[in-house]
């Protein structure tokens, strides 16, 4: 077997010098009667080649998102990612390291931790970011129990815009832990009203912005409302990219703020692994779950940089731990991290810009097209669009003209009533041509 | 022979190095912070302008800097590469960190996660465009269940602390059904779990009692059953635990924890030691998590992603969350929302870590069922060899008794040596090889918990042992200089972990004028 570099003959030496007959001499605390004698029914070993005959002929039977016209997003985004950043991430000492215990040894990934944070604290406009969480949706989940430790309170609050897998996620742990959460209807046009809804019992509101369905929030009158009450206001971001061109929830008053970062240097992935940011006021820094890097000096004076404030962490703290969080996305940070020191400010804020033109000049499109209307007044690079008839059918026809149209608003959320809405995202990847395609298969299923 | 007159190696050790302008060491070279180097006003990406069109932003245009760096595609590359530069690596030597299994990472794998067929697919798009994704999914799955011999998986858990969330949670719902959450609030653990089952229990409103172990290092019925009461929802145990040792009792502790109407959660932390050796269903677990970056081998990353898939008993196959898979004649589904079935919930937005799924598959395919069942004990193979090899030398909490993947050793043998356990692993690396995995599990007092993987050749493992030797006579001989500034080569020396958490400095600000 390729991996293995024991020989036979090493494997009698050093049963021998260990003082065992056989090898399973060294299973003996096993049940006897659970001990597999002979391999399990079961494939045996296959070449390179085999597996990689095997496992391309799967990959063959999907749709790629670079193959066709493509317009999917709701919580996952297709971007263009430089080639510089795939290739650093496949470098060893980056790839098969491990979570950074021995720092002497680790200060690569440390400093690109510390950087990471210090990107993220800015892109959010917060005073301090950790080590990043497992997606945006376990992050949230996170805030929310994060929350109700700072404030004491045990009631979450969460908008009808937030992404109805975010909002089920952050349900179930509510359910399991025994608290209180309220999901308020999904709000397609964002015209709930959160401020109405706040009340001093509550540990936070959670908004995320732009929406699910592409509004940008304005969080500033909400963030008021909440500080006047007690309530942290926890800012939900599922297209990273966003925060180029809107004004960030940090400067808008948030107290947290959590993020999906996947959109800058990491794929689709069909939905993992992703990259949960999770950004904090300082004040709140000892409730943050998850790890963090510091800046400390070595024997010698100088700059090194450790994992720190690890008394908030289960394998310290154990069942008083801000979490049970133990792994992070350290390698999908570093993508982001690489994607991001490329951009720089002004590369992020052009890329945003064009991705914003790209969903206007789509908008702007499909409004001319009969039988559909665009519900958002404003938008990022993701709409809602309403249709005649259901969405879902609507993507899967056009996915059979070859193009990839959006996410059907049913999909997220069955037995709404919104099986007419759909949400559809364009990004820099998108040409005039994709645009051209969506459009003619659109307005030929609008007659059909 | 040297016949230039020019010395090949150096005549005399160096006793103080001369410092260098730079600060660099040769190879080694200080790398600054891009907020240091970069410049805000610069990009390493060549994007035009859009042409002009009339925001749809609602008002809400950012009017505030960000304070982000740019760096051309040259800086970045050696920014980064100079960074990789101080980081240990299994690619570089053994890294036999106890409970972490730093095995090989095929690049195989890393290839086949990159097919755009799988790497460039959106998780909500259409399920009939992403049939090949799901069979994958569904092959994994299989394996997973046939190698533990369990009835239901749920993939979505993104960690292995994610999935040991997850399984507590399908307990808790099926202890629910039997309507018996509110007496049912107490989780048995020993004292040697991970931090992780406790931090899990507490999390989802459960108090932890702890199970002490006997003094060979293994839980005991008798403690078990003393613990056991109608107030306890289950155990969660580690298998092999985390002492390295094979649970021996583990059949009787499972009757009668299932006999008191509790439920087994393994940690499947250790799975890697037992594939294709013993099966977890025929052991009476429950639920137990499956870390595919350790026992099937995906990248750590330096710290991430993970994945953490579970494997359920048909007494808990119920209440698997979703995403699940539904296969209907030829094709694959996907059942997205908890309504209207016994689903406890959800764990995270989408599908779990595709991305590790494909190279996990990788990883069992070219392995097969004899080449997985010959991993499990090479790695056992070689922990023992390192135990029997240090044992005269170092002194072992059990004895000499029989480990599983990873040897444990404490620090009696450094008494009155002024040399601690971390000292210890500080010299290790000057050695060149990664510290094992230290102080933890905590009923070991200086623990150090070696394991050596199926990855090391008989002449690196007899390197590794040659150096622990040698320091191991070094440490008794009062060489302490050896160790108490050690490390002495690495990229720094011991960093000052107190002043960081005294002052926490989480990021780079710009340095404030000094007022005259």
């Amino acid at each position: 077997m390729r991996y293995l570099p024991l020989s036979a003959e090493n494997r009698e030496d050093m049963l021998a010098r260990i003082g065992v007959a056989a090898i399973d001499d060294l299973f003996a605390d096993a049940p006897r009667d659970a001990l597999l004698t002979s391999p399990l029914d079961l494939p045996s070993r296959k070449s390179e080649l085999e597996v990689e005959r095997r496992l391309s002929a799967l990959a063959g039977k999907n749709v790629a998102a670079g193959a066709v016209p493509f317009f999917v997003g709701a919580g996952a985004y297709k971007h263009h990612v430089p080639a510089t950043v795939d290739h650093l991430i496949q470098r060893s000492e980056f790839l098969t390291s491990y979570t950074p215990y021995q720092p002497e040894i680790s200060q690569g990934t440390l400093q690109v931790l510390f950087e990471f944070q210090t990107q993220v604290a800015n892109l959010t406009g917060m005073e301090v970011a950790n080590a990043s969480m497992y997606d945006g949706s376990t992050g949230a989940a996170e805030a929310i129990l994060m929350a109700h430790r700072v404030t004491r309170r045990r009631k979450a609050l969460v908008s009808g815009g937030l992404h109805p897998h975010y909002a089920a996620t952050a349900r179930t742990l509510s359910d399991m832990a025994e608290d209180e959460i309220r999901i308020l209807p999904p709000d397609p046009l964002a015209s709930e009203d959160l401020i109405g809804a706040l009340d001093d019992s509550l540990s936070c509101v959670v908004v995320q912005s732009p929406d699910v369905f592409g509004n940008p929030r304005d969080l500033r009158p909400l963030a008021e409302a909440c500080r006047a009450k007690g309530v942290l206001l926890i800012a939900v971001v599922t297209e990273a990219l966003a925060l180029g061109l809107i004004e960030s929830p940090g400067a808008m008053g948030a107290d947290i703020v959590v993020g999906e970062g996947q959109s800058i240097g990491n794929g689709l992935n069909f939905g993992g692994p992703y990259l949960g940011l999770f950004a904090a006021r300082e004040k709140y820094l000892r409730q943050m779950p998850g790890r963090l890097c510091g800046q400390t000096v070595d024997a010698d004076g100088r700059r090194g940089f450790v994992l720190t404030l690890s008394t908030r962490e289960q394998h310290i703290r154990r069942e008083k731990a801000t979490s049970n969080i133990c792994t992070n996305s350290g390698l999908c940070a570093l993508a982001f991290s690489i994607h991001l020191s490329l951009l720089g400010e002004t590369g992020l804020k052009q890329l945003a810009l064009i991705n914003h033109a790209n969903a206007v000049a789509l908008a702007d499109a499909l409004e001319k097209v009969p039988g559909v209307k665009v519900l958002n007044r404003a938008f990022f690079n993701e709409f809602t669009l309403q249709v005649q008839g259901s969405a879902a059918d609507l993507v899967e026809r056009m996915a059979a003209r070859g193009v990839l149209a959006g996410v059907p608003v049913s999909r997220l959320l069955p037995g709404a009533g919104l099986d007419d809405l759909l949400l559809v995202a364009s990004s820099e990847v998108n040409t005039d041509e994709d645009r051209a395609v969506l459009l003619d298969a659109l307005q030929a299923e609008m007659r059909a | 022979m040297n016949r230039e007159g020019r010395p090949t190696q150096p005549q005399v050790a160096t006793p103080h190095m001369p410092k260098t302008f730079t600060g660099n060491r040769a190879l080694q070279v200080a790398e600054a912070l891009i907020f240091e180097t970069g410049r805000n006003d610069f990009t390493g990406v060549d994007l035009d302008p859009p042409a002009p069109f009339t925001p749809r932003l609602g008002g809400l245009e950012r009017k505030s800097a960000i304070g982000l760096p740019g760096l051309s595609e040259p800086e970045a590359m050696r920014h980064y590469v100079r960074l990789s530069q101080k980081n240990y690596a299994i690619d570089l030597g053994p890294y036999p960190l106890g409970s972490c299994t730093m095995k090989h990472n095929p690049r195989l794998n890393e290839k086949m996660a990159r097919l755009p067929g799988f790497a460039d697919i959106h998780p909500l798009q259409p399920v009939s465009t992403v049939q090949g994704a799901l069979e994958l999914m569904e092959e994994l799955a299989g394996w997973l269940l046939k190698l533990t011999n369990m009835q239901a998986v749920a993939l979505s858990p993104k960690a292995g602390a994610h999935g040991e969330m997850c399984g507590m949670m399908a307990i808790k719902a099926a202890i629910s059904a039997r309507g018996e959450a509110a007496t049912r609030k107490v989780v048995l653990a020993p004292e040697s779990a991970h931090g992780t089952n406790p931090a899990t229990a507490a999390a989802l409103g459960f108090s932890v009692r702890v199970v002490p172990a006997g003094p060979d290092g293994l839980v005991h019925p008798d403690a078990v059953a003393a613990a056991l009461g109608p107030d306890v929802a289950a155990i969660m145990l580690t298998n092999p635990n985390t002492c390295g040792l094979f649970e021996r009792d583990i059949v009787e502790i499972a009757r009668l924890v299932h006999a008191a109407g509790a439920y087994f959660y393994c940690d499947g932390a250790n799975f890697n030691a037992i594939v294709g050796k013993v099966r977890p269903g025929d052991l009476g677990v429950d639920a137990m998590h499956i870390n595919l970056h350790k026992t099937f081998s995906t990248p750590h990353g330096g710290g991430g992603p993970g994945s953490g898939p579970v494997v359920l008993s048909s007494r808990l196959a119920a209440f698997a969350p979703v995403p699940f898979l539904k296969r209907e004649g030829e094709r694959l589904t996907l059942v997205e929302n908890a309504e209207g079935t016994e689903a406890f919930g959800r764990m995270t937005a989408f599908h779990g870590q595709m991305g590790m799924f494909v190279r996990a598959l990788a990883y069992i395919l070219s392995h097969g069922a004899d080449g997985l069942a010959k991993a499990s004990e090479d790695a056992v193979l070689a922990a023992n060899y390192v135990r029997v090899s240090l044992g005269d030398v170092m002194s072992a909490p059990f004895g000499d008794k029989i480990c599983m993947h990873e040897a444990l050793f404490d620090d009696r043998w450094l008494k009155d040596t002024g040399i601690t356990t971390l000292d210890f692993a500080k010299a290790m690396i000057d050695e060149g090889f990664h510290p094992m995995t230290i102080y933890f599990p905590l009923v070991v007092h200086g623990a150090m918990l070696i394991e050596p993987t199926e990855s090391e050749s008989l002449v690196s493992l007899t390197l590794f042992i040659a150096t622990l030797r040698d320091l191991v006579f070094s440490a008794l001989r009062g060489e302490t200089e050896r160790f108490l500034g050690a490390p002495h080569y690495a990229p720094r020396k011991r960093l000052d972990e107190t002043a960081a958490a005294r002052k926490p400095v989480l990021r780079w600000t710009p340095p404030q004028p000094v007022k005259a």
